[in-house]
């Protein structure tokens, strides 16, 4: 039996100490294997056996590390559904999980519909004839339940935003039928309204995809590092901000001798927090291995904080971190300012890190400590605060259409004039599906009513 | 007293568009037909619009063309006009239109009936239906006539008890004064069919003779010839123009004055009315804003004065129509000729249908036309010919012809018709056609014709002449394909340079280097690159070279489509057995009866859900 590619990740949200990826169709372990790096370069994906267990990275299209994961590989006919399929074992949280299936999304992998992998279980023949109607039960409540879930989300001033969506994009596509189906009634397309009608509906999209995101960071918290040569005080920064925060979420001691994580608080954001080791050549070989692990911490954070001793001055050890912040989204953090003899001026920090944000600091002395807060806030939700007056959440279904209707309404306006009508009007269609995904609703069919509510027909 | 009158295999009732088609195809498919008409003066008759054609229409029409049907043939010969609408909006939606002369088009269309053999014609009102055991098996007339038949194609059009209403004015009629048929809806619901209630309505005829045309703005045909049909000759003929007024505030506040008079609005008509085609008065009070409404003057014909004031169909009291008409520019002093009027009539349930037309409740029972709640000519001609040939079809014992959405505009029709309910007269649009960029009018033979041939209705004339056409279009691809050009070339960048195309950077084909908008296949003839293969085989070619990106990305959703349509359901499906359905799905699902998983999905109550638990219980099915 062939069907497409489908995906979804398969444990329960929520904190767990893993969360997986599930993946099945027959392309799955071609496209996983896409963005999996494995530890060990000689094996890749393909060329592993069945049930084989493969350590390495998921990463992104530009090779940057998303996850450290294992991925299991299962053959078809002998898997949960009969068909291949590839389990993916993220870090635990929903965020690492969510990313890779975004990773594996944007590959042409689908996302399932609830109850999918029972089903196709069912269907190739590996659950027994007595389970078909339990089968049909996990269905139907899996179905309810996502039902439920969008719409909760979708209550109230969201669904006025929804609907104002909806409402446009239902105009834009009777415009252009009435002009196709009803010539002489309506006349020529008016490509100034539909221009319009397409760039108002790129910003309303945008705004609430930058309100998703900002309630995905709410939802799922980010990843700050602290790096800094050793005694720069990053122990001491740590557990300040443990300190501030009174509503630690868990504490995990250290994986590793040398990077030490801590779930805390800023200003409603959990925020996953990282002490790094400092980052020095070195020969000795367990330090060496540390400095890796430091290195990759800094790699996978959304946010470092770079700290500087303002008694010691800028060393070149400080100038080897630099290097891997580079390119990062960062805050400079000029400690010890408490110190009779400082041998840094900002003005000279400014000169040399161009571009980030400096704050001057005694952790100790505990000054400095609520503009960090304020940095780190501002820095995280980056672009996303015009949006203030939406309080949304999107699950990944809506996220996932949200971002097509988006990408859809971006290539219509772009081609609004160049392509014939009867094109623009397919186009039209995908995107209107995709928003009715966001709801759940079948929009193609309210546009025949709009077309004789808005055009006098009838010659 | 009852006289036993013959035999035949496929008896069909009523000939208009739909039942002309039908009684064509079963006799041409070599089955020996008898077609029952009220009125042998009547066949054919276009009681409303004198048109065919225009969006999603056109279409139908090529189809029935390619099938081996008669329209397209039928309105090449009897058109006063033709023109193609929506150039410019791309080829998927463009679309042939024909003014038709109207007594020209019944005249040829009953010589066409009289000459095809396997065919008798009858002028009698078919009064009763016997179906012992939910099996058709003969018709019985007014005068005691009875005719034994293997399947039987009702196509009534709105005549079933029809009803006119023009202001206070009520009578029994059939469109166009003619006779309702009074006693076939109760055989209908005797057999166990359903029916309900439309309603439709038509405009005053005018008299050219006391019309002022100097007030209008005239609209001629296009310039060169065309024709609906693949294999029609040219006609030649001079192109009549039609006429472009429109209404004025006075026209709009005689309607106003005059509402308490109007049945669509003091609660007379009850039949529900298609919102594409609204009454005047309708629009006046609908669309209050607008101080005008177009309105088309056109000719019924070269052998009459009559003329047809389209957009302007009405119930008003006949005294309100002479003083609406009479405020229009040009119209001054406007003589009526026929009053115009509003039709209630019984139609069919179409979800007791079939997707070959046939009755679920009745054995070789098929409807099809405007009984069926469809309204238009074409839609009515579309649906004959598949009800004729699925009633040859049941006779000789086999399957079914059905076509899929994704083949056609004729399936698109049929199987919205079963699956979707309607609370209005059904009109296609191509907006209704999710795979539209495949559907052209452009293509229709090459979708179709094979089909066509395939179920025996497709003669050799059509089919040489389509095998040579594909033969040629194929050779002339290649040679585009097969041309190339390098940066190098003189001539090739001298014509890019002319069209202010950008010169080559590579070697390109000529198929490659015609996707540029501003390339135009015929300066490749001009060329001398590629034999002149034909206007029709250029403007396929350059369809399919413009809008390959297009034309591939939906039959790559016509693949995905198709996954659900080829999974089969069993018609004697016992849904109460279907473990986890919702009420709703399971209760239209035992309505509709659908043949495939993929018609499942699309019955309206039907949810995603409810399709997965179907497939999970058919695998069940299948395994025990």
């Amino acid at each position: 039996m062939m069907y497409d590619d489908i995906a979804a990740v398969s444990t329960p949200p929520g904190e767990g100490g893993i969360a997986i990826v599930r993946l099945s169709g027959t392309g799955v372990i071609q496209a996983v294997a896409e963005c999996f790096l494995p530890f060990n370069p000689q094996l890749p994906l393909p060329a592993r056996a069945s049930f084989s267990l493969n350590l390495g990275w998921i990463v992104d299209r530009e090779k940057e590390k998303i996850d450290e994961v294992l991925v299991s590989v299962m053959r078809a006919p002998k898997s949960y559904t009969g068909e291949d399929v590839v389990e993916v074992n993220c870090h635990g949280g929903t965020l690492a999980a969510r990313k890779c299936l975004e990773e594996f999304l944007q590959r042409g992998i689908r996302l399932a519909e609830p109850g999918e992998f029972t089903k196709r279980a069912f269907l190739s023949g590996r659950l027994d004839l007595s389970q078909a109607e339990a089968v049909v039960d996990i269905i139907r409540a899996k179905n309810e339940k996502a039902m439920k879930m969008a719409v909760s989300n979708l209550e109230g001033k969201n669904s006025a935003v929804i609907k104002n969506i909806e409402d446009r994009l239902i105009r834009l596509n009777a415009m252009v039928e009435a002009s196709v189906d009803f010539p002489e009634d309506v006349g020529e397309l008016d490509y100034r309204e539909a221009g319009d009608i397409l760039l108002e509906l790129e910003e309303v999209l945008n705004k609430l995809i930058r309100a998703g995101e900002r309630g995905e960071i709410y939802r799922e918290g980010v990843n700050v590092a602290i790096c800094g040569k050793p005694n720069v005080g990053k122990s001491s920064l740590l557990n300040a901000l443990i300190r501030k925060d009174k509503a630690i979420v868990t504490d995990i001691p250290g994986t590793t001798r040398d990077v030490i994580e801590d779930y805390i608080n800023i200003r409603g954001i959990p925020v996953k927090i990282m002490d790094t080791a400092g980052i020095r050549g070195t020969e000795d070989l367990v330090e060496q291995i540390g400095v890796e692990k430091s290195i990759q911490v800094i790699e996978n954070a959304d946010l470092a904080i770079f700290m500087l001793d303002m008694g010691t001055g800028i060393s070149q050890e400080d100038m080897d971190l630099y290097i891997h912040l580079k390119n990062k989204k960062a805050i400079i953090l000029l400690n010890k300012e408490d110190l009779a003899h400082k041998h840094i001026k900002p003005e000279d920090v400014e000169k040399i890190f161009k571009g980030f944000k400096i704050i001057t600091a005694s952790v100790i002395e505990d000054r400095g400590m609520d503009e960090l807060e304020d940095a780190i806030e501002n820095m995280v939700l980056e672009g996303k605060l015009d949006s203030d007056d939406l309080d949304i959440m999107f699950n990944m279904r809506q996220k996932k259409a949200l971002l097509k209707a988006r990408s859809t309404v971006q290539e219509l306006r772009e081609s609004l004039e160049s392509v014939p009508l009867d094109c623009l009007g397919v186009d039209v269609w995908e995107a209107l599906e995709a928003v009715g995904e966001i709801s759940g609703k079948t929009l193609k069919e309210e546009v025949i009513d709009r077309i004789f509510r808005d055009f006098c027909i009838g010659k | 007293m009852l006289y036993d009158a013959g035999k035949y295999d496929v008896a069909v009732i009523g000939a208009g568009h739909a039942g002309c088609e039908a009684a064509l195809a079963a006799a041409r498919m070599g089955c020996r037909t008898i077609l029952f008409t009220l009125s042998l003066d009547n066949v054919a008759l276009m009681p409303c619009n004198p048109s065919v054609g225009g969006p999603a229409k056109a279409q139908l029409v090529r189809e029935i063309d390619a099938l081996g049907g008669e329209m397209a043939l039928n309105i090449d010969k009897a058109n006063i006009q033709v023109r193609t609408i929506n150039t410019g909006k791309g080829p998927a939606v463009q679309a042939l239109r024909a003014q038709a002369d109207k007594r020209e088009y019944q005249h040829e269309m009953l010589q066409t009936l009289l000459k095809q053999k396997n065919l008798d014609l009858l002028m009698a009102e078919v009064e009763e239906i016997e179906a012992p055991d939910r099996k058709v098996q003969a018709v019985i007339t007014k005068t005691g006539a009875r005719y034994e038949c293997g399947a039987l194609v009702v196509t009534t059009g709105t005549y079933l008890k029809g009803r006119i209403i023009i202001g206070e004015v009520m009578y029994d009629g059939g469109p166009g004064n003619q006779f309702p048929a009074t006693k076939l809806s109760a055989a209908l619901e005797k057999a166990g069919l359903r029916l309900g209630r439309f309603k439709t309505g038509t405009p005053p005829r005018i008299d050219q003779k006391s019309v002022d045309f100097s007030k209008m703005i005239e609209q001629p045909g296009d310039e060169k010839t065309l024709r609906f049909s693949h294999i029609s000759p040219e006609n030649g003929r001079p192109q009549l123009s039609c006429w472009l007024t429109h209404s004025t505030r006075e026209t709009h506040q005689i309607v106003m004055d005059n509402l308490d008079r109007a049945p669509m609005f003091t609660g007379v008509i009850k039949g529900r009315g298609p919102r594409y085609c609204p009454s005047f008065e309708d629009k006046v009070v609908r669309y209050a804003h607008k101080d005008s409404h177009q309105l088309f003057i056109e000719p019924e014909g070269r052998e009459t004065d009559e003329m047809y004031v389209q957009g302007l169909n009405t119930s008003l009291p006949e005294d309100v129509q002479i003083r609406v008409l009479r405020s229009i520019p040009g119209l001054e002093n406007v003589h009526i000729t026929r009053t115009g009027y509003a039709i209630e009539y019984d139609y069919v349930f179409p979800s007791q249908l079939k997707l070959s037309l046939e009755a679920r409740a009745v054995e070789g029972l098929f409807t099809a036309g405007q009984i069926n709640g469809t309204s238009g000519y074409e839609e009515a001609a579309a649906q004959g010919l598949i009800a004729g040939i699925n009633a040859v079809l049941k006779v000789q014992g086999k399957e079914p012809f059905i076509l899929k959405r994704s083949q056609s505009y004729i399936g698109v029709l049929i199987d919205d018709l079963v699956n979707k309910e309607a609370d209005e007269p059904y009109r296609l649009l191509t907006s209704r056609a999710e795979y539209r960029l495949l559907l052209r009018q452009d293509n229709a033979d090459l979708r179709l014709t094979e089909l066509g041939r395939d179920v025996g209705l497709v003669d050799d004339y059509r089919y040489n002449r389509f095998q040579e056409k594909k033969k040629t279009l194929e050779e002339a691809r290649e040679k585009l394909k097969k041309t190339t050009f390098t940066p190098a070339d003189q001539t090739m960048s001298g014509l890019l340079e002319q069209k202010k195309s950008a010169a080559l950077k590579d070697r390109l084909s000529l198929w490659e280097i015609l996707r540029r908008p501003e390339m135009k296949i015929r300066d490749f003839v001009v060329a001398g690159w590629l034999e002149d293969p034909g206007p029709e085989i250029l403007e396929q070619l350059e369809i399919q070279a413009k809008y390959e990106g297009y034309i591939k990305k939906q039959e790559d959703q016509v693949a995905r489509f198709n996954k659900l349509e080829d999974k089969k359901i069993r018609e004697d499906l016992d849904y109460d057995q279907v473990y986890g359905l919702s009420n709703e799905a399971r209760q239209k699902l035992k309505e509709v009866r659908p043949v495939s998983v993929g018609q499942a999905s699309r019955i309206s109550g039907v949810n995603p859900a409810d399709i997965n638990v179907l497939l999970i219980n058919l695998e069940k099915m299948r395994r025990n």
